[in-house]
């Protein structure tokens, strides 16, 4: 039996990636990194910045999101994001321009916890990738 | 009667500003086609999305305490109507069939006695709108400067909805947009997206249960705003791939108009100077024969 599942990814603007042969993702969840198998149960989660890891056939791929949904339904995996790049795409200019962005908007002083959480969380994977 | 001359020159001058509808229908047939690809490349993702939304609110066992996004305020008193409508004219009646429908929405409000707000998005919205409904207007908002539609234009007017929404300064709020169909035909369309009509979800609702991580309230109460910003986007999208599709049947037609114009004055041109030529003849033939 194979072990392989779909996955589809989507920004506002186009469908991103599409993907039959895929063995295992792993997906940052808001409450921590979650790997999806193909028949996994059905789920709805969103998610924090992080970085989607894509295992198939053809290799390992990487890309970074800011935030998304993922659904997983029927050995379908969708995940909707409006900012995701592929970390192959990525120059350090561009990682050091997303960072001090981030770095300027968690010194806002009216920042809520949640929002203060996930920028913490998007200066830790920058500062991994750079 | 008009001068050979002036004829002459009307006839350049028609023939100019057929060039120019000429030229205005060829970009907005490219401009169409690239519009049109956006528009389909953006269908998935709203799509999916709706789905998800379906699924979520299927799902909400507590129907009392959903989010006010998904359930409403309770009241139905203040009614925010955004209008989406574009930057440029020369379109056709792209503009006027979306004011069309909104004011007839505006006036179906007022006989209620309902509280009207609306926000514009394109300029020419505003300026057939102010006249009117100037009072109403609270806020006018033009992407003039992007070249393309984007999702963070979308998004802005997205945020600026849901903080008018909490601090609770309506209670609906209706998009009104052109839906594409196709070139000859754009559809203006009223959305509710706030509350969400949830009219769908019988029909849709799946048996299958999902894990949901974290619960279904925070789930959604993420989704919810999102979701805004993408119908919003959505509608945009529609809106410029209809602006375009507008825009090139109506310079055709132009042009078209343009062309008989041409061939008219033309016929008038070549008769006057058959005429001019005729009574010189006659002239000339009446003086030789009083010799």
């Amino acid at each position: 039996m194979s072990e392989e599942f779909k996955i589809e990814i989507v920004n506002p603007e186009k469908s991103f990636l599409s993907k039959e042969d895929v063995t295992e993702v792993v997906v940052p969840a808001f409450e921590g990194e979650m790997g999806i198998l193909k028949d996994h149960i059905s789920i709805i989660s969103f998610l924090k910045p992080g970085i989607i890891k894509i295992f198939s056939k053809s290799g390992e791929e990487h890309y970074y999101v800011e935030d998304g949904i993922v659904e997983f339904k029927n050995n379908n995996l969708s995940v909707l994001t409006s900012s995701i790049f592929n970390i192959k795409d990525f120059d350090k200019d561009k990682i050091s321009e997303l960072l001090t962005q981030a770095e300027e908007y968690s010194k806002n002083s009216e920042i809520t916890d949640q929002n203060k959480y996930l920028v913490d969380q998007k200066i830790d994977v920058l500062k991994t990738l750079n | 009667m008009a001068t050979l001359d002036d004829l002459k020159k009307r006839i350049a001058s028609v023939k100019s500003t057929q060039k120019i509808t000429k030229a205005m229908k060829m970009v907005a047939a490219a401009k169409l086609r690239k519009a049109q690809e956006n528009a389909e490349k953006g269908r998935p993702y709203s799509e999916k999305m709706n789905n998800i939304i379906l699924n979520l609110s299927s799902g909400i066992s507590d129907k009392e305490n959903a989010p006010k996004l998904l359930s409403g305020t309770g009241e139905e008193k203040i009614y925010l109507c955004i209008v989406l409508t574009s930057d440029r004219g020369l379109c056709g009646g792209f503009n006027s069939n979306i004011i069309k429908k909104a004011k007839a929405y505006f006036k179906k409000l007022s006989e209620e006695g309902k509280i009207l707000k609306i926000i514009t998005v394109g300029s020419k919205g505003y300026d057939q709108l102010k006249r009117v409904y100037k009072d109403s207007i609270v806020e006018k908002i033009s992407f003039k400067e992007s070249k393309t539609i984007n999702y963070l234009d979308a998004e802005k007017v997205g945020k600026l909805i849901i903080e008018n929404f909490e601090k609770k300064e309506f209670d609906v709020c209706t998009i009104f947009y052109n839906k594409f169909k196709n070139v000859i035909t754009q559809i203006p369309q009223e959305q509710q997206i706030i509350p969400l009509k949830t009219s769908e979800v019988e029909e849709n609702s799946s048996e299958d249960n999902y894990e949901f991580e974290p619960d279904e309230d925070e789930i959604l109460s993420n989704l919810l705003p999102k979701n805004i910003s993408t119908q919003i986007f959505k509608a945009m999208l529609e809106n410029s791939a209809s602006e375009q599709g507008s825009r090139m049947s109506a310079m055709d037609s132009a042009t078209r108009n343009a062309g008989e114009m041409v061939d008219k004055l033309t016929i008038e041109y070549n008769r006057s100077r058959q005429a001019a030529i005729t009574k010189e003849l006659i002239e000339i033939i009446s003086g030789a024969e009083s010799l």
